[in-house]
Parts: C-alpha cells; structure tokens; sequence
C-alpha cells in the first residue's frame, strides 16, 4: 500500500492539471489530523459527491467530530474526485485517500459512507473501486476495513445491500461508539500490517455478526429475502440467531450540542457557512415528505444552545454565511425570539443569516425583514408544493390560494424583487388541470408583484417531479409515466415560457426514474446498480456523469423491468423491500394516512393532535426519561412494559 | 482608519488556493480574529483587503504580502499571534506593521519578483548551466502566451543556480509586464511538472 509520502508526491504531479486541485489536498482550518499510531481505532469518513458540495455537509461533521473527541479513534474524511482528478489518479495508481493524513481509505479500520440521496450509489461503488477495496461485500475479508453506510436513503438499503457490510438505520451519534467499541475489540488482536505473513486473528464473519446485535444496525448478509412469482417479496427473514427481524431506527432523546468548528475550506464550494441545526424532526406531515416521516420526532433546542453555537461557530470559522436548519423553520416554537436575537447579536458583523422553509404567512416576512437588516437580502423561497384544493388535500399540505397571493404581495412590497416557489408536478392523481393551476398561480402571483412593483418584480418556479419514497404513505403509489411527465412539462413551458419575468425550472424525468427504481428498488436492483456502475454511470446527480443508457443496459442484463419498481400501484398487502427496516412510523399509521390521501382528509399538524404514528410506543422509555418539552410528542405516562412487539402490523384491506 | 500590512507565507495545501480564494480566506481570518475590518459601501460590501501580488496556483511562497484596512486603530501587540491562531497551517504570519493611511495601493508598489525552483526530477546540470548563460546573453526571447507575442527576455532580472541546486530568478513584475517563471523554465527546456517554485521575494519601488 502507498505511504502518505508517496501519495502526496505523486499528487503534486497532477494536480495543477485538474480543476480546482484545492478539493484534494485538506489543510482546511478545523480538520483534525491525530497521530496514527495513538489510536486504536481509524475511521474514514466518505461523501460520494465532489468536494465542493460534501464538506458542508452536517451530518458528516458531527460524526467526524463524535469520533474525533475519543481518545483511543481518529475520523478523517474523503470525497469522490471528480472526473478528471478520477481519470489522472487511475492513470497513476493513486488509490483514494483522506485529505488529513493522505493515507489511503484501505488502510482504516472502518469506512463510513453517506448516503443521503439515491444518486450517489454508483458514486458509492466507484469510492470504494478507486480505493482499492472490493466493492462486493461478500469478497472482502479481515484485511480490509468495515464499510458501514448511513443516510437519509438507506431507510430502504436494499439496493445497495450487496456492497454495505452494515446500514445504521437512523440517526448515528450514538451508535457510531457502539460500532467502534466493537471494532475496537475484535481489532485488539489485529495485526497493524496487512502483509500475508500476519494473518489477523479474528474472522470478519464474527465482526459483522456482532455488529448486527447493535440495535440500529443492519447487517444485509444475515437476511434472507424470498419473493413470489411475480416478483414482489414474500418474506424477509433473519438467516441466524439472536439479530432481530425489525431494525428500528435509532435516535438520541435529546438533540447533543450541535457542531461549532466547521471545516473552512481554501477553496470556495457551494455552501460557505455554518449550519445550526433548531429542531430535528417534522410534525406538519406532508405525505410525499420522506425526511418528515424518517426524522420523527420533532426535538428542539433552545433559543440560547443555537445562538451560543451560532456564535461559537462564527468565532471558529469566520464564515460569512450561517443558516439556521430544519425542515420547517416556522414550527420551531421559539422562531420569532431566535431571530429577533440573532439580528441583535450579529448586528454589523457582515453576515448573512438563512432561515429556510418559512411557512406561507405574513409573519414569515416579518422573519426575514429582521434578518435581512444585518446583511444582504436574500431571496425569498416558499413552497406550495401544489395549486389546487384537491392536490392540496391529498399531499396533506394546505394553503389556500389567497395566503399565497397575499403573502407574496407583501414580499414584493416589503422590497423583495424576487421570490422563488417550489411545486412538484407527479403527485398520486394528479391530472392536467392540477398542473394548470400551478401555471396560473404563478401568472397570478407574478401579475400581483407588477401592481406593487413593477417589471422589477420576478419569479422563479422550481417545478420538481415527485418520487415515492419507502417510509411514507405515498409509497403504494405509482410514479407517473414518462409520457404523462412530458405532458405536464410542456404544459407549464408553454404557459410559463412566455413571460420574461417568471423563470421555470424543472428536473429531468430520466433523473426521477433513477431516483425512484433505487428509493422503492429491492436487493436484485443491487445487480442493476452494479452493472450501471460498470457501464460507466457515476455521478448520476451530473449531466457530465450519468448514463441513462448504461441503465438500462443494466435493467436488460438482469431480466428486470423497470417500470416494475416505478410504474406499478402497489398491492395493500405487499411486502416492500423495506420491511425489516422501520423509521419508527408504523406500516398502518401509514396506510391509514394514504387512505384519508385517496379521500382527500386533512391531517393537522400532530403537534395539536396526536395521531399515534408508532413513535411513543417505540420509544416509550426514551420519552420517559426525557419528558416535557424536549420532544413534541405527548409526555409517555402508563409504566414501563418489559418488552415492545417487534411484529409487523398486519395491513388488510 | 488604520492600515495594516501583513507579510506571510503560503505552503503545503494552501498552494492550491487562488488568488480570488486567498481574499476569502483573509476576510474570514479577520472575522475570527475579531479585527475590524473595514467594507466599502454599497449594496454588495467588499472588504478592502489588497495582496500585492497574485501567486500562481500550485507556488508556494515566503513572502505574500497584503494591506488591510480597519474601521479603527487597535492595539499592535499579540496582534501576530492572535492572528496566526486562526489561519490554517499553509498560512504563516512574519510580521505585521502599520502602514501611512495615504501610501499608494500595494499592488500598484511591486517592482519585481524572486523566485526559487526546486528540481523534483534529475537533469543534466552541467548544461544547465550553458542553457542559462546563453538565456542570459540572448537579447531577446520572442514567445508567444495567449495568441499575443512578447519578448521574455527583457522580463529576466536575474537567473542563476544556488549553492542547493535550486534555480534562482528574478522576473519583472509590473503592470503589464510580468515575467513567468513557467516560461522561463520552458526556454530552459525544463518541465514545469518536474519542479517546485517558491516566491522567495517581492522588490517594491524604492
Ligand atoms: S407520536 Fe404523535 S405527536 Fe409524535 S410524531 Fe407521532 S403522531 Fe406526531
């Protein structure tokens, strides 16, 4: 294997031949370099996205920071280089390597990988093939290190189960010490050279058994999956002793303090700031909303921790940007105080403050009035996600017509010139008529902000295509078919296109497809992702990357069909890919929420009205010892019982 | 008003950061070091940062030298390490001094630039030798850089070989007329894979 020496003098050939060659070489203030040989556990954290976007990511950084403050472990990080830096490292045999020590990924004892979207599973395997390790589970052995993967995506793992030793299902602050303890101990004995002559002492296959009687962890090679003659599953099934048939998400009670030394890049990449998470978790429930039913339940922190992290976080990077994260920043209870405050302590300091997710209503101006008196004006995005009462209704996100129009009215005349909106065209029965009222809804808000403001007033609408995901009540549905996606598209580009003021994005629907075979795949589209990864796709996220054709090459060699993962309403009764993974949120919660979908109820905001999704009783003694205002969710009080069912609900029909 | 002048060096990782990046990284600096760094007006506020010279990609350099202006007069003293403490190790602080409020802007002050290079592959240096002596005898080197032709040759200060080994330059760099050392080893017929450049040092106008 290289030495960090080599490695680096072989870099310093090449890197003035890529772009930006700042993304390869680390050195970024608040990067952690331990001394190798003082810990008995190395870790290497992987994002399989270019540099530029992967090193802002939070939840990467507070995994590198929770193994980073042990003692006895090192986490050091790595990105997937992109094309050209890709192509010159093969060309001169530089395996991947961490931007800390520079040494290479196959020398760590344990890689983790995040997988929070769907599109970076070729990503994952080309990692893993320029690292040198082999990128199928089943032919690694001791002498290479553990691959564990985690992210929002793997609440349905299956499609990547074949290249993953082992998935952490939820949130990973804890488990992470549970795993290296582990590794810690069956590496006690492990030789620190890999040369043939010292054979390790313990068997991988042990490691990983253990590894999957950590709750929270899943260990795809000790399940068994059998499927019925048309293809959908019959049973998932524990192939040993003592792991258990449902993996339940794992969370922490109470949210740790959150990150405050940021790593500063020299270089400059899509997200220059400092993120300070307010509050895990959602209570609104959208329906086609993935994170709002995996993250449950809603977890806040006070006013005061997020403005002295804030703060801290400042001091430590000097960032010029900082954000205050959530999935819906007009919940958190406390929103008006924490950013009257926040505009009061960073008065001055040129910095630009980001609330995303405002809720449509006046307040939410008011929010960002405050804000926007310490730095620049931002733009300002809502999302109505759809524009008639009946999609309203059925994707359980209500706004009435006339909150939108009234609200962006103000923004124009509160000197906003820009507003962005996001819908999603695709929703389950959505018809032309639906997409229709997206077009005349944005003509309507964009003729409102001409009264107030003249030409100056524009509109961007970011039309997305939804794609079912697994862990929500959409995921029965059916994707809409490529012809109907056309229509709508050109529905809005011929009512949008005209006008000079409004400009209309969309995504491509080769993308959804992609993101929807692997958000509902089952472990044969393993296969799929194999071979598209051989054909050539990677980056599938990137026009300059992906390879639809080496897709469907890949679905052709397979004999599998793929419109049957994208195309095809599921049965009541089916068993998903995903059943021995829960979010915590029970299957018939879920199924009882798509029906009320299909009749058009409402569901409030659960804050006001529990609706018993699975979380209080999954987590019954967590809430217990931590009750009150920590969670969102109503205190627990019947006593605690010895043991929770771990049977699946049974769904009729 | 106070004016700053701060000479560093740029190393290791930090040689692959550019010169719009490197204003960056002394805003943000001068954010955690908590110095009162002073922005123009506007809608889009700048900070007044000036570095006297833009470094290549991929040199390194001991002597990098940039003004910065402050809303008001501070304290000098602990004012290195305060700062040190807050830049990534690529960065290394020498010294800092007060500059007059009214000298003219750095950028517009450098003369001229010294540079070390480093072979990282074997060449014959005998011939070297020969191969400067006639660069330096030549009476001009007509090249062409970017489809417009110039003459390299009155760009060349000095050019030697150190004691180490290293090759030694000293290159005008003036509005306009700014000698690369990329180009100076290509008349050398060296490959610019095979080295490391260091600015050694900045002349400014006397
Ligand atoms: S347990 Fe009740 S309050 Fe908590 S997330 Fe589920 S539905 Fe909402």
């Amino acid at each position: 294997m290289l030495t960090s020496e080599q490695i680096e003098r072989k870099l310093d050939k090449i890197l003035l031949k890529v772009q930006k060659p700042g993304r390869y070489v680390g050195g970024e203030l608040n990067s952690i370099v331990k001394d190798w040989d003082k810990v008995s556990a190395r870790v290497a954290f992987v994002f399989p996205d270019i540099y530029d976007i992967g090193v802002s990511n939070v939840g990467l950084k507070i995994l590198y920071d929770q193994v980073n403050q042990r003692e006895d472990a090192l986490a050091e990080r790595a990105y997937a280089p992109w094309l050209d830096m890709e192509a010159l490292m093969r060309e001169h045999g530089i395996p991947l390597y961490t931007l800390e020590s520079k040494r290479p990924l196959a020398c760590f004892d344990l890689i983790g990988i995040t997988l929070p979207y769907e599109t970076l599973y070729t990503n994952a395997l080309n990692v893993l093939d320029l690292a040198g390790i082999p990128v199928r589970s089943i032919d690694r052995d001791e002498t290479h290190p553990v691959i564990i993967a985690g992210g929002h995506s793997t609440m349905n793992p299956e499609p990547m189960h074949a290249f993953i030793d082992a998935f952490v299902i939820g949130e990973g602050e804890e488990v992470i010490h549970d795993i290296i303890n582990l590794v810690q101990k069956f590496k006690g004995l492990r030789v620190e050279t890999f040369e043939p002559a010292n054979l390790p002492t313990f068997k991988r296959e042990d490691l990983l058994q253990e590894l999957a009687k950590i709750p929270g962890v899943y260990v795809p090679r000790f399940y068994k999956t059998s499927y019925m003659d048309d293809g959908t599953i019959a049973a998932i099934e524990p192939t040993i002793p003592d792991i258990p048939k449902v993996i339940t998400k794992r969370i922490v009670p109470v949210l740790p303090p959150p990150p405050t030394r940021f790593i500063v890049p020299n270089i400059d990449v899509v997200h220059n700031r400092v993120s300070v998470e307010i509050m895990r978790g959602c209570t609104r429930g959208c329906r086609f909303c993935h994170a709002g039913m995996i993250t449950r339940p809603v977890r806040e922190r006070s006013v005061e921790e997020v403005l002295q992290a804030a703060e801290e976080a400042i001091r430590h990077s000097g960032f010029e940007d900082l954000a205050f994260l959530s999935l819906s920043s007009s919940d958190y209870t406390d929103i008006l105080e924490l950013v009257t405050k926040a505009a009061e302590r960073f008065a001055g300091k040129h910095l630009n403050i980001g609330l995303p997710s405002l809720r449509i209503e006046s307040v939410s101006i008011d929010l960002m009035e405050k804000l926007r008196e310490n730095g620049r004006a931002s733009g300002f995005t809502l999302a109505p996600e759809a524009a008639t009462e009946r999609m309203r209704r059925i994707i359980n996100k209500f706004i009435p017509d006339e909150d939108i129009i009234n609200t962006t009215r103000e923004i124009y005349r509160r000197g906003w010139t820009t507003i962005k909106l996001y819908f999603m065209i695709g929703h389950p029965s959505e018809t032309l008529e639906d997409v229709q009222a997206i077009a005349d809804l944005c003509k309507r808000v964009i003729a409102e902000g001409r009264k107030v403001i003249g030409m100056k007033a524009k509109l961007n609408a970011g039309v997305s295509t939804f794609v079912p995901k697994s862990q929500t009540p959409f995921q029965w549905v059916s994707c809409d078919t490529p012809e109907q996606i056309k229509a709508k598209q050109a529905l809005l580009r011929r009512e949008l296109g005209r006008d000079r003021n409004i400009k209309l994005s969309l995504t491509s629907a080769e993308d959804s497809y992609l993101e929807a075979w692997l958000s509902r795949g089952d472990r044969r589209m393993a296969e799929v992702v194999y071979s598209a990864w051989k054909g050539g796709s990677k980056f599938d996220a990137w026009e300059e990357g992906k390879k639809y054709d080496a897709w469907m090459k890949a679905f052709e060699e397979h004999g599998l069909d793929p419109l049957f993962y994208t195309h095809r309403q599921r049965r009541t009764d089916e068993v998903f890919p995903w059943e021995h993974i829960t979010a915590a949120v029970r299957k018939n919660f879920l199924f009882q929420d798509f029906r009320q979908s299909l009749e058009g109820q409402i569901r409030v905001d659960c804050r006001l009205n529990c609706f018993a999704c699975g979380i209080l009783p999954t987590f019954a003694g967590l809430r217990r010892e931590n009750p009150g205002d920590v969670w969102k969710c109503p205190d627990v009080k019947s006593p605690a019982r010895t043991a929770i069912s771990e049977q699946l609900p049974v769904v009729g029909d | 008003m106070m004016r700053i002048r701060i000479t560093f060096s740029k190393q290791g990782a930090l040689r692959y950061t550019g010169h719009l990046d490197l204003h960056r990284l002394w805003e943000r600096a001068a954010r955690r070091a908590e110095l009162p760094l002073a922005y123009s007006q506007g809608f889009h506020p700048q900070p007044k940062l000036n570095i006297a010279a833009a470094l290549p990609l991929g040199f390194s350099s001991r002597c990098e030298m940039l003004d910065m202006r402050l809303e008001h007069d501070i304290a000098l003293d602990g004012l290195r390490d305060r700062l040190q403490e807050t830049l990534p190790i690529g960065i290394q602080v020498s010294s800092i001094e007060v500059v007059d409020e009214r000298a003219p802007a750095l950028q517009t002050q450098v003369a001229a630039a010294e540079y070390e290079v480093t072979l990282t592959e074997a060449i014959d240096g005998s011939d070297l030798k020969r191969r400067i002596d006639s660069v330096m005898e030549s009476a001009s080197l007509l090249r062409e850089r970017r489809g417009k032709q110039y003459d390299l040759r009155p760009l060349i200060e000095g050019l030697d070989i150190l004691p180490d080994g290293k090759i030694f330059m000293r290159l005008t760099a003036r509005e306009g007329a700014t000698g690369r050392p990329e180009e100076v080893l290509d008349v050398l017929s060296i490959a610019f894979e095979g080295t490391r450049i260091e600015r050694s040092r900045l002349i400014f106008q006397s």
